[in-house]
């Protein structure tokens, strides 16, 4: 049978490959978070006084904001015991021996190309791939698109930087916003002019990143009017860290008329928090998804909102997610309806398996006087086993009575009568269970990239292969 | 060399209520036989209890393919081992498209040593031969993206059945009243159908009330069931008997039979009353 792959494999065993303070492959800043490692993250960076500033803030906040009581379980996260800034040295690779068994085995059965298995394990802490970004660079250059990391961006766009950074997500909206504000690192910066339609997702393997090996990145994306764009970040594989807390930041302006599609498929191993905080404001006409997809980590917790902030904004979320042993995915969305004749969608379907926990935590939230809103909700549930669990948080609030909202909540195991009749056809139990639970997420799924989804899908066999024997 | 299933003495159960009395019922590949009877009689607890259907306990008697026991085989092993059944109702399986589906079924019956994880057929030479088939059924190619019984129509479904027998060509194939519910035009269709994939490779068993589907395809042999025995076997003509008169000859035929029938559904009758759900469905 193959290996589950949340099994723990001794990270413990691997934590002293990584954390060596000896070890020539990183630089790391000393452990812990206090005021100095801010000053030598914002040094190291050579930032402008204004994002010290801003990043000693943050830091003040996150140690004044109390723990949140809600959610998952945060008891054994130790703030001090975590490197907050690791960067890998050029050209050094990490011996692959040191990546655990089980993630390479994944590899292969994924048949994931050389280079990139190795950024992926942290071997490699740059992934290049400028034979393919090479071509598109020019052209995005030539419409005028910014598409570039965080890091750059502040230093080679200032204005726009400095006029849309942290106005969606403030520093004090939440204990690990203020955290990704006072230590964030990496990221994406994009920037599509009026009029200007990608045609091609944007993808986060494009830009190099050598920063923090993704840790607590910093995105940002200003649709400009009648603009549209799709950004891809994160994989279906698994993403080996050896740092155990990921608290990312992404604020996202759609303009007037505007269109844009974020779309994330993480796969942490089963050591990581991942906190997010992702925020949208959509404007009039415009049309803001969130595409969302949460299969590994420890305990993921990722509430992707959107403001609806004019009338015709729309806002969809879809999000998918799986928790297998030891895992807890802690996910849904927010949709706030400030405007009338504003419209969202949320779609949230969630697999628990072998002693995981998933739970869909949603607002919908109607303001006074936002007439003639919709709002529907579908939040459907699969418990594959008697250990596993599944939850359902969903809040309404809703200070206009000219609206029409709908919520919709479904939780099932496998129909013993889908699955004869798929045996029945030659199908072994695992592999009627597997189309069963890719059945399930399909509608989800077809939204992918196709890459995506034949990955996710292919994710989804191996883990229910783990599930029988 | 033709196949045999044979079964003895077969006892089934469905939530302790006995069902199938002692069935004794031999088929070859190469053979149409014909098995009909009064609802409850147990025509489709003998298809379900033949596929493996985990409600369906097996309380006594045997079940072989040439000497393997059927019964000590999981209902995917059973599919690879040549048997098939055409559901009455076919159920809905969201989200899977119809040729994924097949592709996937197809594989592992033509390859029964097939491990998980292993490939699947080659999709161009698999997609040439779903859409012969398709064709040949009349089905819409669109219907290879559409999602597996999802919004079909009764008759859509019937067609879907044979259209994987045609696929997976089984050696032992039971169709479970694959006439009820469709228009002439429909009948028709599948009774083609079936005619074109029978042969002497395949032993067909059709569950049925109506002439429809033996019109095309003539039985061999008609099997008549009653209060979960076969208690008659006959030619085609028994076939046509039953089908112009009913059921009463049969009963008289056999009394004993048949006050095993009035008991058992007047027991039935008695359970409904006291709230609780009457298993005469099952059969």
């Amino acid at each position: 049978m193959a290996t589950d792959l949340k099994s723990d494999v001794g990270v413990g065993d691997y934590q002293y490959g990584f954390h060596d303070p000896t070890d020539q492959y990183v630089f790391k800043s000393r452990k812990g978070l206090d005021e100095a490692i801010v000053r030598q993250i914002s040094e190291m960076k050579n930032e402008p006084a204004w994002m010290t500033e801003f990043r000693l803030e943050a830091l003040k906040i996150f140690f004044q904001k109390p723990m949140p009581t809600w959610g998952g379980n945060l008891a054994d996260l130790n703030f001090q015991d975590i490197f907050y800034f690791v960067r890998a040295s050029e050209g050094q690779e990490r011996d692959w021996s040191e990546v655990p068994e089980d993630i390479r085995k994944t590899y292969d059965r994924l048949g994931i190309p050389e280079a990139e298995k190795k950024y992926l394990a942290g071997v490699k802490a740059q992934y290049e791939s400028e034979v393919v970004y090479g071509s598109l660079k020019e052209d995005l250059a030539n419409k005028g698109v910014i598409f570039t990391d965080t890091d750059s961006a502040l230093k080679d766009h200032p204005e726009l930087f400095r006029e849309y950074f942290a106005t969606i997500i403030p520093s004090s909206d939440n204990k690990f916003a203020a955290l990704n504000s006072a230590v964030w690192s990496g990221g994406s910066f994009i920037y599509v002019p009026k009029g200007v339609h990608i045609d091609f997702p944007l993808q986060a393997y494009f830009r190099i990143n050598s920063e923090n090996m993704g840790q607590f990145e910093r995105t940002l994306i200003i649709v400009d009017e009648g603009a549209s764009v799709h950004y891809v970040e994160g994989c279906t594989a698994p993403t080996y860290s050896s740092e155990s807390l990921h608290s990312a930041v992404v604020e996202i302006i759609v303009k007037r008329n505007a269109r844009c599609r974020y779309t994330t498929i993480q796969n942490w191993s089963s050591n990581v928090y991942n906190l997010v905080t992702k925020r949208a404001v959509a404007y009039a006409d415009s049309v803001m998804e969130w595409v969302d997809g949460n299969l590994g980590s420890k305990l993921t917790m990722k509430y992707p909102a959107i403001y609806l902030m004019e009338p015709g904004a729309r806002g969809e979320t879809l999000s998918i997610a799986f928790a297998g042993k030891g895992q807890h995915q802690d996910a849904g969305a927010k949709m706030v309806h400030c405007a009338p004749h504003t419209s969202s969608r949320i779609v949230s379907k969630s697999i628990s398996k072998s002693g995981g926990r998933a739970s869909y935590r949603g607002l919908v939230k109607v303001n006074r006087d936002a007439k003639e809103c919709k709002s529907n909700v579908v939040c459907d549930a699969l418990i594959l086993d008697p250990t596993s669990r599944s939850d359902t948080y969903p809040y309404i609030e809703v200070e206009e009575d000219q609206v029409s909202i709908e919520h919709e909540a479904s939780v099932s195991k496998i129909a013993e009568e889908q699955l004869f009749y798929l045996m029945s056809r030659g199908l072994s139990e695992t592999e009627a269970s597997s189309m069963i639970v890719t059945g399930f997420i399909e509608p989800l799924v077809k939204e992918l990239p196709m890459e995506y989804a034949v990955e996710m899908n292919r994710l989804i066999e191996l883990q229910m292969e783990g599930s029988v024997g | 060399m033709s196949q045999l299933l044979r079964i003895s003495d077969l006892h089934v159960s469905v939530e302790d209520l006995p069902i199938l009395n002692g069935v004794d019922l031999e088929i070859r590949t190469g053979e149409i036989h014909a098995l009909m009877g009064p609802n409850g009689s147990g025509k489709s607890t003998l298809a379900y209890a033949l596929a493996g259907h985990p409600k369906y306990q097996i309380t006594g008697g045997k079940v072989e393919i040439d000497g393997t026991d059927l019964l000590a085989l999981d209902p995917n092993e059973r599919a690879r081992l040549g048997l098939f059944l055409a559901f009455q109702y076919p159920v809905t399986i969201p989200g899977v498209k119809v040729a994924d589906f097949l592709r996937h079924a197809t594989t592992n019956v033509r390859n029964p040593n097939r491990k998980e994880g292993e490939g699947l057929i080659a999709m161009r030479e698999f997609r040439k031969e779903l859409r012969s088939r398709m064709e040949e059924l009349g089905i819409e190619p669109e219907f290879a993206r559409r999602y597996l019984n999802d919004g079909f129509s009764g008759g859509e479904k019937k067609r879907m059945e044979i259209l994987q027998m045609a696929m997976l060509k089984p050696k032992f194939a039971v169709l479970d009243e694959t006439d009820s519910g469709l228009d002439s035009d429909a009948v028709r269709v599948v009774s083609e159908g079936l005619a074109r994939l029978a042969g002497p490779e395949m032993a067909v068993l059709i569950i049925t009330h109506h002439e429809r589907l033996l019109e095309f395809n003539k039985p061999h042999r008609t099997h008549v069931m009653l209060a979960g025995r076969i208690v008659e076997t006959g030619d085609a003509a028994l076939a046509h008997e039953l089908h112009a008169h009913g059921y009463g000859g049969v009963r008289e035929r056999h009394p004993d039979a048949a006050a095993q029938e009035k008991a058992a559904l007047e027991n039935a009758v008695a359970k409904t009353a006291g709230d609780k759900p009457a298993e005469v469905a099952a059969t």
